[in-house]
């Protein structure tokens, strides 16, 4: 890696597709299920969210359908409810939450910091397979069992309510091991795996973001367990914790969700985050504005983000003084994601910048981000929530943050990588075309959602007043715009796995150490182990090639 | 696990491979102590709510089958220490037999709390709707007894799967399987076993003393 290296000649020409990488070292699909290479726990934990989001966007469309009419459109309210449980559920703890960690965190993790593989590769083959039973568990007994509760459960309706919630809520507690798991290896991996050469100064600040997550992932998902155990118990055996009538305080359980569920949002963000740090440097040649205000900016979230939960709550009988101080330490968390999106756009300034498909992807995460993070600082405003609680200002916040931005994450992290991951190129027009679509479809989907929130239309309501109904309809359409940009992505990228021109080594010119190793990596990520002589983001003065090939 | 003589394949070396270790299980521990520390939130709200009923349901625990308890465990915690202070001299008689012992302090302390619970079912001392003890009335104490059976209940279960994992631990020593440079899994197993006796170090003094 020493700078006379830098370019191979070879690759000017033509690449090449080599013989032996991880997809072939073994094909049989005991291969596959027994394997402990993390790049192909990666992979399946790819076709799992994959298959999770395909799911929860269909009952997200179901459910936007519903609201074409106001009152019955096609289903019962009960099963309305059902419906948002499932999209709800699923989204948040089947997609969102391992969706870039378990797959890309996976993939590159030891890539990036020159280790053979994590630092427990049965534990990590054991989260995939605790996610898989976990997320099976979880969607049978929420078909089967009808759970109306939403995806946050709240007692006292979660613990009283005739439908079968306790099995959701295993299933949820099993899912949530994976997480933990999933958390420490990242720890471990990160603190004693580094290569010769990688002080915490060079790391990549994709590991940076994924290091942040793992300790929000490891220090708040045992509080859900724990909150779900209660639940359960509190459900099957009526002992009371959270039972007005014998004492118990229901605000207590809403303290204990959101314990892990605020933070759970950041778990959801930062990773993203991390992917458009890298995104942002190879697209536009240019070293990160600011790595080390990037890099600490993402621990300084993962630490505040423990200490905004009562935000959720300023309606639910909270003092005066906590609310205040709930809202002004969330705004903590603005300011860290300014200084991120500050160098992000720092970075672009006067870059050689490409308009690729990643991108396109990173525009939309700027802007999803800012929009999303302003009208967050406006919710965290105490006064200013009071008249937007629990409405679909609420609800299109969210979705601009969890939705928007961490979408936008993944998407340019699978198009970003889809060459190093499988060795080959995809369609870079309709990758353009579907990015359109997706971030106009998006806008179209949830913009109208603020205007309703507005209105005073409230979240999880199945019937609405005619006079919404316009806009309901505009945020159907929308939503059916997204749907199609995630089918052109799912047809494209299927197409270039088979048909692909060989993508070689490095097809952005990046100076990522992924990209150092063949694409797609051999079995053991290198030929030889890497020594790390530069910054994972310095382009002054090389000559990297773009887009050999 | 297999034998940590070897290095597995993706670690540098033996000592990279045992920070690797230290360092997964004392993060696995972070884990547990916030897992209990919603517990003890809801605890430290509830006695606030209730400070007459959980004084009077701390006085009516037995603390001198708790001090029993407590010294049990401590034992056990002596015990492990000893466990791995013999795999470091590769004695493995004498880990296997300590690691028993401290898998038998766990049996005993499951057996005494077990009383413990057999008592409070006779008397109805019991959580929530199932709470028909005469002789403490006062608001909140069926809540102090739900309390006191989830914490103690998450802790026992705990202290099981310690048990478990100790006696694992002392069929693998029987089979010779430490040593003065494998001695990784007993250290591990010991400070998971810490920390189920530090958790009832707090438990005690919340739930029996105060």
């Amino acid at each position: 890696m020493n700078p006379s290296e830098r370019v191979e000649p070879a690759e000017r020409v033509e690449a090449v597709f080599p013989e032996h990488h991880y997809l072939n070292a073994g094909t049989t699909v005991r291969s596959w299920l027994l394997t402990r290479d993390h790049k192909r726990i990666g992979v399946m934990f790819l076709v799992a969210v994959i298959l999770a989001l395909l799911l929860g966007g269909t009952f997200a469309l179901l459910l936007r359908f519903e609201h074409l009419t106001p009152g019955p459109t096609y289903v019962s309210a009960v099963t309305y409810n059902r419906l948002f449980t499932l999209h709800g559920v699923i989204m948040v703890w089947f997609f969102l939450i391992p969706a870039i960690p378990s797959v890309f965190g996976n993939f590159f993790i030891p890539i990036m910091i020159g280790a053979k593989d994590v630092a427990f590769p049965r534990l990590n083959l054991a989260s995939l397979y605790i996610y898989m039973f976990g997320a099976a568990f979880t969607t049978w007994s929420m078909i089967h069992g009808g759970a109306d509760t939403g995806w946050t459960f709240y007692t006292p309706y979660s613990t009283s309510t005739s439908t079968v919630v306790a099995p959701m809520l295993l299933g949820i507690f099993i899912l949530g091991f994976s997480t933990i798991v999933t958390g420490i290896n990242f720890i471990v991996t990160i603190h004693t795996m580094r290569g010769p050469g990688l002080s915490w100064m060079r790391l990549p600040l994709f590991v940076w973001a994924i290091y942040g997550t793992s300790i929000i992932q490891v220090l708040a998902t045992p509080v859900l367990g724990l909150v779900l155990l209660l639940v359960g118990v509190e459900h099957l055996f009526g002992f009371g914790l959270f039972d007005p009538a014998r004492g118990g305080d229901p605000i207590l359980f809403q303290h204990l969700f959101w314990f892990y569920s605020h933070p759970a949002v950041y778990i959801m963000i930062l990773p993203a985050m991390g992917v458009i740090s890298e995104t942002v440097a190879a697209a536009a040649r240019k070293n990160v504005f600011g790595y080390k205000a990037v890099a600490y900016s993402s621990l300084g979230i993962a630490f505040v983000g423990f200490f905004t939960w009562g935000h959720h709550m300023f309606v639910a009988g909270q003092g005066v003084f906590d609310a205040g101080a709930f809202g002004v330490l969330s705004m903590f968390v603005g300011i860290f994601t300014a200084i991120k999106v500050f160098t992000w756009v720092g970075t672009l300034y006067r870059g050689a910048i490409r308009f690729t498909t990643p991108f396109a992807y990173i525009c939309g995460f700027l802007f999803f981000l800012v929009f999303g993070g302003m009208t967050g600082i406006a919710v965290a405003t105490v006064s200013l929530d009071v008249h937007w609680h629990d409405t679909y200002f609420v609800v299109a916040h969210f979705h601009f943050i969890m939705v928007g931005a961490a979408m936008m994450g993944f998407l340019a992290a699978l198009h970003y990588w889809f060459p190093k991951m499988f060795g080959r190129t995809y369609h870079e027009g309709w990758g353009l075309v579907s990015a359109t679509l997706i971030i106009l479809g998006f806008n179209a989907t949830f913009i109208p959602q603020f205007l309703l929130g507005n209105m005073g239309m409230p979240r999880r309501y199945y019937d609405y007043p005619a006079r919404f109904q316009s806009l309901h309809v505009a945020s159907t359409a929308g939503s059916t715009l997204l749907f199609f940009g995630f089918v052109i992505i799912f047809i494209y990228l299927a197409l270039a796995l088979k048909y692909g021109r060989a993508a070689g080594r490095n097809p952005w010119g990046s100076r990522g150490f992924e990209w150092e190793t063949p694409s797609p990596p051999p079995l053991h990520n290198f030929e030889k182990l890497p020594v790390f002589t530069h910054g994972p983001h310095e382009y002054q003065g090389t000559t990297e090639v773009p887009h050999a090939a | 696990m297999r034998p940590e003589g070897h290095v597995q394949e993706h670690f540098a070396n033996i000592e990279v491979q045992r920070q690797a270790a230290r360092l997964g299980m004392w993060t696995f521990l972070a884990t547990e102590i916030l897992l209990f520390a919603g517990l003890f939130a809801a605890y430290a709200e509830y006695r606030s709510l209730f400070h007459q009923a959980f004084v009077l349901g701390a006085r009516h625990l037995d603390a001198m089958m708790a001090t029993v308890e407590t010294a049990v465990l401590i034992t056990g915690s002596f015990a492990v220490v000893m466990a791995h202070h013999y795999a470091k001299s590769s004695k493995a008689g004498m880990t296997c037999l300590s690691l028993l012992a401290a898998a038998a302090t766990g049996l005993a302390f499951l057996m005494l709390h077990g009383i413990e619970y057999w008592h409070h079912f006779e008397e109805g001392a019991l959580p929530g709707k199932y709470y028909s003890f005469p002789e403490i009335q006062a608001v909140g104490a069926s809540m102090f007894f739900t309390l006191y059976f989830l914490m103690t209940g998450l802790h026992s279960l705990h202290v099981m799967a310690g048990v478990g994992v100790l006696t694992w631990l002392a069929w693998r020593a029987a089979g010779g399987a430490f040593s003065n440079n494998n001695y990784n899994a007993v250290e591990m197993g010991g400070l998971y076993w810490h920390l189920v006796d530090l958790i009832w170090i707090f438990l005690f003094p919340l739930l029996y003393l105060v």
